[in-house]
C-alpha cells in the first residue's frame, strides 16, 4: 500500500505545526524521518493516524484521496502507529492489549479471551515476536511492551506501520533487536515509517530519508550516501559539531565521595546497593545504565531527596548524607534533575520565578518575608540571555517554552551561581541537537573552571562525549569503571546489560 | 575493563518494612487480647443465647447458647496468640487476614458480652443486615461504574436522595413499580448532568458531585416541607413486601437472610453480578476499564472516550436511582428530609474497600450494614454503652476500615483526571 501526504498544513491556534508537507510512503521500503524536538514530526503523523485533521492538504491512499475522522478510519485503512509512550493500559495482560478496540466476542457481548490468546500467539510466531499472552504489561520490560505494540499494529491487519521514536526507551541490545524486526517487517511487503532524531540510526536502519524543520520538509536523503553532518545540518539549519571539544582533564582534589551507600526505592527495595565512588574537582564522572538501575535513587540520595538506609556521602570532608537539599545547595551543590517538567520547573511560574526557585529566601532576592522582584527579573533576564534560552520575556510562562528551552533554564538557573559540584541526570533528554551542543559546552566549561561533575544519562553517545571516566549501573550496582577514552560502545553495552568481562 | 564484585543483593534490608508492620499488628493484637478479657470476660456472667429460628420458619434449629465469660477468655486467648504469632514469624500476606479475623472475634466477643444472660435474634440481625447493606452496596456499585471510567461519583449521595424522593413521589400517585422506573430515571438523569459536568465541560468532579448533593438536598427538602406536608397523599407510597422463594426460603438462617427479602434485596444482588459481569467479562466492559485507566490508549484504538463516560456515569446514576428507591418503596413508604443521612458516602468508601469491584464492594457494604443493624439491637439489648455511641458505628466501622485495613488498594489510574481530546 502506498500512501501520499499533499500539501498538508496544520495548526494549532497561531503556531503552525506543519506547513505544506508533501511526503510519499511506499509498500516494502523504510521511510527515516527526520527532525528536531519541535519540528513537527509527530503532528504530522498524527495527521496520517487520525487523531488530527489536517488544515489544509489531502491524504491520499493508493491515490485515492481520503478523509479521516477519527483513529478509528485511520486503522481500518491499514495505518498504524507505534507511539513514542507506549499506548499500553499496565494493569492489562497482554492480549487484552492487543485486541482492544477490535475484540473477538460470542453471545451477550462476552470478551473470547482464549481466541485473543490464540490470535496474539499466531502474530507473534509469523513475525518472531515472542510474548506471553496473559503477562501483565506493566510486569514486562519495555523491549517486550515495544513487541506487544508491534503486535498490536499487525492485529489490526495495518500495512503502514509508524513508530514515534521507538529506540528512545531500548537499550543497545534491544536497538538491534527492534532493527532486526523492522527490516522482517519491510521485507514481508509493509511501509515503515521511523520517526527519530537520532542521526546513525537513520542512516543504519532507512531506505529513504525525508528531514522535517520548522514545520516543512527541508531536504530528502539516500542513506548510502549522505552523512551525518549533512543530515544533521538539514535537521538544525547551520553546521553542528558532534564531537565536544575538551581538553584532557585535570583531576584534582575529591569533590564528593560516596562510601558503600545503600539506598531504596519507592517499593522498599534496594535500588542502589553498596556503591562507592568520587568526584573529583575538574572532572567529569558519567554514571551509565539502562533506566531503572538505580541511577535515579543515587542521585535522589546525593541531592538529599532521598534518605540513605547505608552508607556515607562526604563533601570536601563534611559528612552530608542526613544534610537537607538546602544545606546541599548552600554548600555549592547543583541538580539538573531528570525530570524537567516534575522537578525541575513550576510550569505555570514565569521564567524570572522559576529563576530563583533554589535562591528566593535569601539576599539579593528577599528580606524577611519581601521579595524583591526587580532584582529578581533583571537577574534572570542576564542568566536568560547569557545561556540562550530563546523567549521573548521573563515574565513568559515556563510552559510556553519549548522542551529543549525548558532545560536550558534549569541548566541556567542551576550553574549561574558560584557551585563546586554539578549532578545532572539526562542533561539533554529531549532536546534538540542545536540546544545539546550548547548544553554540553557548558558543562565542559564548568568542569575546566573545577567543578567536579556527575552525569547521568541512559544516553551512550552523551556519556562517551561528556566523561573523563565512566561507571556502568546494573541492578544497583555500580558494574564496571571505565576510561572514557578507551572504552568502546559494545563494552560498555555489554557492561550495562550486566555481563562481566 | 575494571569489574567490581558482584554479590547477590541482600534480603535483610527488604525485609526492614515488613517487620515494623509485623509489631505493629502484633501490638495491636495483644491489645486487643487485653481488651476483651478485662472489658468483656471479667464484666459478665451467665449464658448468651442467640435465637437461629424466626417466628415464621417451617423448620426450627435450636438455640445457640454461649456462656459469656469463658468465651471471652477464649477469644482473648485467640487475640493473643495470634499476636505473639504475628511477632514470631508473621509479616506477608496472612499478617492483615489475621488481623481481620482477629477484629471479627472481637465483635463476636462484644456480642456475647451485651447479650450474657438475655437472649438474641441473631437470624434477626443477619437479615436486616442484608436489608440494610442495599443502599449502600446499590451507592458502591454506582461509585464502581463511574469511577472505573475515572469519574469520581460524590454524587451518589445526591442521586440516592432524588431516588428515594421521586420513589416516593411517582409511587404514591402511579403505584410501586411505576416509583421504581422513575426513580431509575431521575437517577440516570442526575448521572447524566454529572457526566456533562465533568465530561464535556470539565467541571472539577469534587465540586460538580458537591454541587449536585446540595441542589437535591435543597429542592427534596423545600418539596418536601412545602408540598409534602399538605398533600399528604403525595408521600404515600406503597412499600414493597418480601417476596419467598420457594423451598429455599424454608432454610434455616440461609432462608430468611437470603430468600426471604423485598426486590430491592434480590436487585442489588442481580446487579452486582451483572456488573461484574458487564466489567470483567465482555467487550463494553473491557473498554470502560481501558477508558479509566489510559483514556489516551483507548482514544487511539478508536474508542470514544467521552461517549463510555457518559454512558457509564449515566448507568451509575440509575443505580443509585433504584438505591434510592429502597429508602423509600422498599422501606417506611414515606419520603422524608435528607433521609440517605450519607449513605452515598459509605457508598464510596464501600467501593475503596471493596477494591473497585462490583462484589468487594457488596461485601463491603455488609460490613457496614452488619454495623447498622448492630446498633439497633443493641438499642434493644439495653447495654451500658449510650445509644448515641451505638448510632455512630457504621461510620467509626467506615472510618477503621478506610483507614486501616485496605491496604494498598489502587483506583483506576485515570480516576479523577478529565480527558482533553486535542
Amino acid at each position: 500500500m502506498d500512501i501520499e501526504l499533499r500539501g498538508i498544513t496544520k495548526r494549532f491556534g497561531p503556531v503552525v505545526a506543519n506547513s505544506d508537507v508533501n511526503l510519499t510512503i511506499r509498500a516494502g521500503e523504510i521511510l527515516g524521518l527526520l527532525g528536531e524536538n519541535g519540528a513537527g514530526k509527530t503532528t504530522l503523523m498524527n495527521v496520517l493516524s487520525g487523531l488530527y485533521r489536517p488544515d489544509e492538504g489531502e491524504i491520499l491512499i493508493d491515490g485515492k484521496p481520503t478523509r479521516f475522522e477519527g483513529a478509528g478510519d485511520a486503522i481500518r485503512a491499514g495505518i498504524g502507529m507505534v507511539h513514542q509512550h507506549f499506548m499500553l493500559v499496565p494493569v492489562f495482560t497482554v492480549a487484552e492489549n492487543v485486541v482492544l478496540g477490535v475484540e473477538p466476542t460470542g453471545r451477550l457481548d462476552h470478551l473470547d479471551i482464549a481466541t485473543a490468546r490464540e490470535q496474539v500467539r499466531a502474530i507473534g510466531a509469523e513475525h518472531g515476536l515472542v510474548v506471553d499472552p496473559d503477562a501483565i504489561i506493566e510486569e514486562v520490560p519495555v523491549g517486550v511492551q515495544q513487541r506487544v505494540e508491534i503486535i498490536k499494529v499487525l492485529f489490526r491487519s495495518a500495512d503502514v506501520l509508524i513508530f514515534d521514536e521507538p529506540t528512545a526507551v531500548l537499550t543497545p541490545q534491544e536497538v538491534e533487536d527492534f532493527f532486526g524486526i523492522i527490516r522482517s517487517l519491510r521485507d514481508a511487503g509493509k511501509a515503515l515509517v521511523f520517526i527519530t532524531h537520532k542521526l546513525f540510526e537513520i542512516l543504519e536502519v532507512a531506505d529513504r530519508i525525508s528531514v522535517l524543520r520548522g514545520g516543512k520538509i527541508v531536504g530528502e536523503g539516500d542513506p548510502k550516501t549522505a552523512t551525518e553532518a549533512e543530515l544533521a545540518e538539514m535537521m538544525v539549519g547551520r553546521p553542528v559539531s558532534f564531537t565536544v571539544d575538551k581538553k584532557p582533564a585535570v583531576p584534582r582534589r575529591p569533590m564528593i565521595e560516596v562510601r558503600n551507600l545503600k539506598v531504596m526505592n519507592d517499593r522498599h527495595e534496594v535500588a542502589v546497593n553498596d556503591v562507592s565512588f568520587a568526584v573529583r574537582a575538574g572532572e567529569v564522572v558519567g554514571i551509565a545504565g539502562v533506566q531503572g538501575n538505580g541511577q535515579t535513587e543515587l542521585v535522589e540520595a546525593l541531592t538529599g531527596l532521598r534518605s540513605a538506609i547505608a552508607g556515607s556521602v562526604v563533601f570536601h570532608d563534611e559528612d552530608i548524607t542526613h544534610a537537607s537539599a538546602r544545606h546541599r545547595h548552600k554548600l555549592g551543590m547543583a541538580h539538573v534533575p531528570e525530570d524537567r517538567q516534575r522537578e525541575g520547573l513550576i510550569e505555570t511560574f514565569t521564567l524570572a520565578e522559576n529563576m530563583v526557585l533554589d535562591s528566593y529566601y535569601d539576599e539579593p532576592y528577599s528580606t524577611g518575608i519581601r521579595m524583591h522582584w526587580p532584582k529578581v527579573e533583571t537577574e534572570a533576564a542576564r542568566i536568560i540571555t547569557d545561556f540562550d534560552v530563546r523567549t521573548s520575556s521573563v515574565f513568559e510562562l515556563a510552559d510556553h517554552l519549548s522542551g529543549g528551552n525548558q532545560q536550558k533554564l534549569v541548566v541556567a538557573r542551576e550553574m549561574s551561581r558560584d557551585i563546586q559540584v554539578l549532578i545532572a541526570s539526562q542533561p539533554t533528554r529531549g532536546v534538540d541537537v542545536g540546544s545539546i551542543e550548547y548544553i554540553h559546552k557548558r558543562i565542559i566549561a564548568a568542569r575546566d573552571a573545577e567543578v567536579g561533575v556527575l552525569i547521568v544519562s541512559t544516553e551512550l553517545d552523551e556519556i562517551r562525549a561528556l566523561s573523563d571516566r565512566v561507571l556502568v549501573m546494573y541492578r544497583g550496582r555500580v558494574v564496571a569503571e571505565f576510561d572514557a577514552a578507551a572504552a568502546t560502545v559494545a563494552e560498555l553495552g555489554l557492561a550495562m546489560a550486566g555481563a562481566t568481562a | 575493563m575494571a569489574v567490581t564484585d558482584t554479590a547477590p543483593v541482600t534480603t535483610a534490608d527488604i525485609e526492614l518494612a515488613r517487620r515494623r508492620q509485623k509489631k505493629v499488628n502484633g501490638v495491636i493484637l495483644l491489645g486487643l487480647a487485653v481488651f476483651v478479657a478485662v472489658a468483656f470476660g471479667a464484666t459478665s456472667e451467665g449464658n448468651a443465647v442467640f435465637r437461629l429460628t424466626l417466628p415464621r420458619d417451617a423448620i426450627s434449629i435450636p438455640n445457640l447458647v454461649v456462656p459469656a465469660a469463658p468465651y471471652a477468655y477464649i477469644v482473648a486467648g485467640l487475640l493473643a496468640f495470634f499476636g505473639i504469632r504475628q511477632f514470631m514469624r508473621g509479616g506477608g500476606r496472612s499478617t492483615n487476614v489475621f488481623l481481620g479475623i482477629g477484629l471479627l472475634l472481637v465483635v463476636t466477643a462484644f456480642l456475647t458480652w451485651a447479650t450474657a444472660g438475655k437472649s438474641f435474634s441473631l437470624t434477626g440481625m443477619l437479615e436486616s443486615t442484608m436489608v440494610r447493606a442495599v443502599p449502600i452496596a446499590l451507592g458502591g456499585l454506582a461509585g464502581v461504574l463511574s469511577e472505573r471510567v475515572a469519574v469520581v461519583n460524590i454524587a451518589i449521595e445526591g442521586m440516592l436522595l432524588a431516588g428515594a424522593f421521586a420513589g416516593a413521589l411517582i409511587g404514591s400517585v402511579l403505584g410501586g413499580f411505576v416509583g421504581i422506573l422513575g426513580a431509575v430515571a431521575i437517577g440516570g438523569l442526575f448521572g447524566f448532568i454529572l457526566a456533562a459536568l465533568v465530561v464535556t465541560h470539565r467541571v472539577d468532579q469534587i465540586i460538580a458531585g458537591v454541587a449536585i448533593n446540595l441542589f437535591v438536598l435543597g429542592l427534596t427538602s423545600y418539596v418536601s416541607s412545602q408540598v409534602l406536608t399538605k398533600y399528604t397523599w403525595l408521600n404515600n407510597a406503597p412499600v414493597f413486601r418480601p417476596i419467598d422463594i420457594p423451598l429455599l426460603s424454608d432454610l434455616p438462617v440461609i432462608g430468611p437472610v437470603l430468600f426471604r427479602q423485598n426486590l430491592f434485596v434480590y436487585g442489588a444482588l442481580i446487579m452486582v453480578l451483572v456488573a461484574t459481569y458487564y466489567l470483567f467479562h465482555t467487550r463494553s466492559g473491557l473498554r470502560a476499564r481501558a477508558v479509566g485507566e489510559h483514556p489516551e490508549a483507548a482514544d487511539t484504538l478508536g474508542i470514544d472516550v467521552y461517549r463510555t463516560r457518559y454512558i457509564n456515569v449515566t448507568i451509575a446514576g440509575m443505580v443509585a436511582g433504584f438505591g434510592g428507591a429502597w429508602f423509600t418503596l422498599g422501606s417506611v413508604g414515606r419520603f422524608d428530609e435528607g433521609m440517605t443521612g450519607g449513605r452515598g458516602y459509605i457508598g464510596l468508601a464501600a467501593m475503596i474497600f471493596g477494591r473497585w469491584h462490583p462484589v468487594g464492594a457488596l461485601m463491603a457494604a455488609l460490613v457496614f450494614g452488619f454495623a447498622d443493624s448492630l446498633q439497633q439491637k443493641l438499642a434493644i439489648l439495653h447495654t451500658p454503652i449510650p445509644s448515641e455511641f451505638l448510632a455512630m458505628a457504621p461510620y467509626i466501622a467506615t472510618i477503621v476500615l478506610v483507614a486501616g485495613l485496605i491496604g494498598r488498594a489502587r483506583p483506576p489510574a485515570a480516576d479523577g483526571q478529565p480527558y482533553i481530546k486535542e
